[in-house]
C-alpha cells in the first residue's frame, strides 16, 4: 500500500505550534538558575534541525540562485547544530554532585 | 520500503527525543544525559533526510548530483568547523559562542525563506505570511546575535546611542511589514530587488536594534534572539510542510521566551528596559562621599583566619574567571572541608557574563553543584557565618542597592555579604565595579581588603593553612 505524507496544514498545524509553545514553556518553568546557561544553549542546539530544512530546500534548487542561497543554509545550520551539541554537552559535563559525605 | 514513512517515523522520533531531552536537561542530576538524548534526535533526523534525494522535484532533477555535492561540502564545513570550535572555545567566552550558533540558525531559517520566495515554490496566504515572518525574524536573529557576539568578544566597543534611533527602527520595521505584507496580497510574485531589499533590510534592522543595547544587558538579547530562531524555525517548517522543524521550533521559541523573562527578572530589568532604554544613560549624579578608609590585610593571614572558622560563604564573580582562579580556589575549600569548616558558594543571578554562567565556570574547576546556593537560597545564611569572601565581584555585594536611592544599581538584588562577621574582599586594585559605583562595603569596620591577583592570593591562602597543619615541607 502507498503510504503518503500527512499534510500539515490549517488547524492541524494551529494545534501542533499551541501543543509545542505550551510543552517548551511547561519544560522551562521550573529550572533552577544554576542551568539557564546551559538550557540556553541545549534550546539553542535543537533549533539546530533547520539544517533539516535547509537541506531539502537545497536538494530541490533549480537556479544557481537557489543552489548558492541553499549551500549557506546547510551551512549555516550545520554549525548551529554542531556548535550547540559541542558546548551544551561539554558545560552539562561538568556539573557534578559532591562524591563524599551526604550518609 | 516507502522513503516518505520512514522521513515522517524519523521526525516523530526526532520530536520525542527533543522534548525528552530538554526535559532531563532542566534538572542538574540527568542534565548530561539529556543533550545526548537530544543529540540523537539530531543524528536520526539527519540520516533520514538524505532520503529526500530519492525524490526532487521535477525541475531541480537535472540539478541533483551538483545539489547533493554541495549539500555534502556544506554539512562538512560546517559541521566540521562547529564541532572544531566549540570544542576549544573557553567556558568565560560561553555566552558569546552561543550567540554565534544561534545567529547560524537564524540564517539558515531566513535562507529556507529566500528560496521558497525567490523560487515562488510557496502558495497559499498562510503559508506565504509564515515565509515572510520566518524569513524577517531569522535575518534579525542573524545579525543582531553576530552583533552581540561581537560585543561580548571585544570586538565592538561602541555603544550607539542617536536620539532619533527608536524612530528610525520604528520606520524601519513599519517598512519590513510593508513589504511582507504586499509579498503575501501579490500571492508571492514580487520581484527580485523588492525582495532582496526585503532581506537586506531586515539585516539592518537586527544591527541596528542591537548597537545601542550594553555590554551587561546582553545575556538578555542573546536569550530572546534564541526564542527568535526558534519561531522562524518553526514558520519555515510550516512552509517545508516538516513537523520536525515545526515542533522543535516553536517548543524552543516559547521556553527560550520564558527563559528570556527570568533571566530579566534575575537581573532585575524587564525586557522592554532592555530593548528600548540604556543602563547608566541617567549620567552622573552626586553619590555622597563615603566615610571611612579601606584596610589591607595579608592573604595569608586571612586564610588562617578561615581555616579557625566554623562558616565560611563565598562570592565569586566574573573578575575571578577572568584571573583563571577556580581551580586554585577549589583546592582552598577542600582544604578548608578537611579542617571541617562549613563552606557554600553564592551566585548572585548576574554573576559572570549571564545566568548561570558562574555556575559553569565553577563545575569546570570540579565543584560540586551541592554547595553552590542561588542568592535567594543563602542570603539569610551570612548573618550566622563567621567570613564571608569576595572573589572578583564587586556591584553585586554593594550595599547602596539597598539604601542609596540615587545610585544607579539601586533596587537590584544583593549578596548579604555585609551581614557576617568578617568580610574579605579579594580585588586586583582600588578601581570601581562594571558599573562605575564606588562601593561603600569596602570601607566598612568588618570589611578587610586583600589586594592582589586572585590566582596569587589564593595560592597564598593554602600554603599558609597547609603551613600550619603540616608545617610545610
Amino acid at each position: 500500500m502507498e503510504y503518503a505524507t500527512t499534510v500539515l496544514t490549517g488547524f492541524v498545524a494551529l494545534y501542533i505550534f499551541m501543543l509545542a509553545a505550551f510543552t517548551g514553556f511547561e519544560i522551562i518553568g521550573r529550572v533552577p538558575s544554576i542551568l539557564h546557561t546551559p538550557l540556553m544553549s541545549g534550546s539553542n542546539f535543537v533549533h539546530g534541525i533547520v539544517v533539516v530544512g535547509a537541506l531539502w530546500a537545497l536538494l530541490n534548487a533549480s537556479s544557481t540562485l537557489q543552489q548558492a542561497i541553499g549551500f549557506f543554509g546547510v551551512l549555516l545550520g550545520a554549525g548551529n547544530a554542531a556548535g550547540g551539541y559541542v558546548v551544551t554537552e561539554r558545560m552539562l559535563e561538568m556539573f557534578k554532585p559532591s562524591d563524599k559525605k551526604k550518609g | 520500503m516507502n522513503a516518505a514513512l520512514i522521513i515522517d517515523a524519523a521526525y516523530f522520533a526526532a520530536a520525542f527525543l527533543f522534548i525528552y531531552g530538554l526535559k532531563r536537561m532542566s534538572s542538574p542530576v540527568t542534565a548530561r544525559s539529556g543533550i545526548v538524548v537530544a543529540g540523537w534526535g539530531m543524528v536520526v533526523a539527519v540520516l533520514a533526510s538524505f532520503l529526500y534525494t530519492l525524490d526532487v522535484e521535477e525541475a531541480a532533477k537535472p540539478h541533483l548530483t551538483t545539489n547533493i555535492i554541495l549539500a555534502a561540502v556544506a554539512l562538512t564545513l560546517g559541521l566540521g568547523w562547529a564541532w572544531w570550535s566549540g570544542k576549544k572555545v573557553a567556558m568565560t567566552a560561553m555566552p558569546q559562542m552561543v550567540a554565534l550558533y544561534n545567529g547560524m540558525g537564524g540564517g539558515a531559517a531566513a535562507a529556507i525563506a529566500a528560496i521558497e520566495l525567490f523560487g515562488h515554490k510557496t502558495h497559499g496566504s498562510v503559508g506565504l505570511s509564515l515565509a515572510v515572518l520566518g524569513g524577517l525574524i531569522g535575518s534579525v536573529s542573524l545579525s543582531g546575535s553576530l552583533i552581540a557576539w561581537a560585543k561580548l568578544d571585544g570586538r565592538i566597543n561602541k555603544t550607539l546611542r542617536l536620539s532619533g534611533l527608536q524612530a528610525i527602527n520604528g520606520s524601519l520595521l513599519v517598512v519590513l511589514l510593508g513589504i511582507g505584507a504586499y509579498t503575501v496580497y501579490l500571492h508571492g510574485g514580487v520581484t527580485m530587488p523588492v525582495l532582496g531589499l526585503f532581506f537586506a533590510l531586515a539585516l539592518v534592522y537586527g544591527v541596528m536594534m542591537t548597537m545601542p543595547i550594553g555590554g551587561a544587558d546582553m545575556p538578555v538579547v542573546i536569550s530572546l534572539y534564541n526564542a527568535f530562531t526558534g519561531l522562524a524555525v518553526g514558520f519555515e517548517g510550516y512552509v517545508l510542510n516538516n513537523p520536525a522543524l515545526m515542533i522543535a521550533g516553536m517548543v524552543v521559541g516559547s521556553a527560550g521566551t520564558l527563559l528570556t523573562l527570568l533571566m530579566a527578572k534575575a537581573m532585575n530589568r524587564s525586557v522592554s528596559n532592555v530593548l528600548f532604554s540604556n543602563f547608566g544613560a541617567t549620567g552622573d549624579e552626586e553619590q555622597g562621599e563615603i566615610q571611612g578608609s579601606m584596610r589591607p590585610v595579608d592573604a595569608g593571614d586571612a586564610g588562617i583566619n578561615m581555616r579557625y572558622a566554623s562558616k565560611v560563604i563565598i562570592a565569586p564573580g566574573y573578575g575571578l574567571a577572568v584571573a583563571q582562579a577556580q581551580h586554585k580556589l577549589y583546592e582552598f575549600v577542600k582544604l578548608l572541608q578537611d579542617n571541617d569548616v562549613d563552606v557554600k558558594f553564592a551566585i548572585h543571578p548576574v554573576a559572570g557574563r549571564m545566568p548561570g554562567h558562574m555556575n559553569v565556570l565553577l563545575a569546570e574547576a570540579g565543584v560540586p553543584y551541592d554547595i553552590i546556593y542561588d542568592m535567594e537560597d543563602i542570603n539569610g545564611e551570612f548573618k550566622e557565618a563567621d567570613v564571608a569572601i569576595v572573589i572578583g565581584a564587586n556591584d553585586t555585594v554593594n550595599p547602596a542597592a539597598r539604601t542609596n536611592k540615587s545610585s544607579p544599581i539601586y533596587g537590584m538584588p544583593i549578596l548579604n555579604v555585609d551581614q557576617a562577621k568578617q568580610v574579605y574582599v579579594v580585588k586586583r586594585g582600588q578601581g570601581k565595579g562594571y558599573s562605575g559605583v564606588e562601593n561603600e562595603l569596602f570601607f566598612r569596620d568588618n570589611t578587610n581588603m586583600v589586594y592582589g591577583d586572585a590566582q596569587k592570593v589564593m595560592v597564598a591562602m593554602i600554603q599558609a593553612v597547609k603551613s600550619l597543619d603540616g608545617g610545610g615541607h
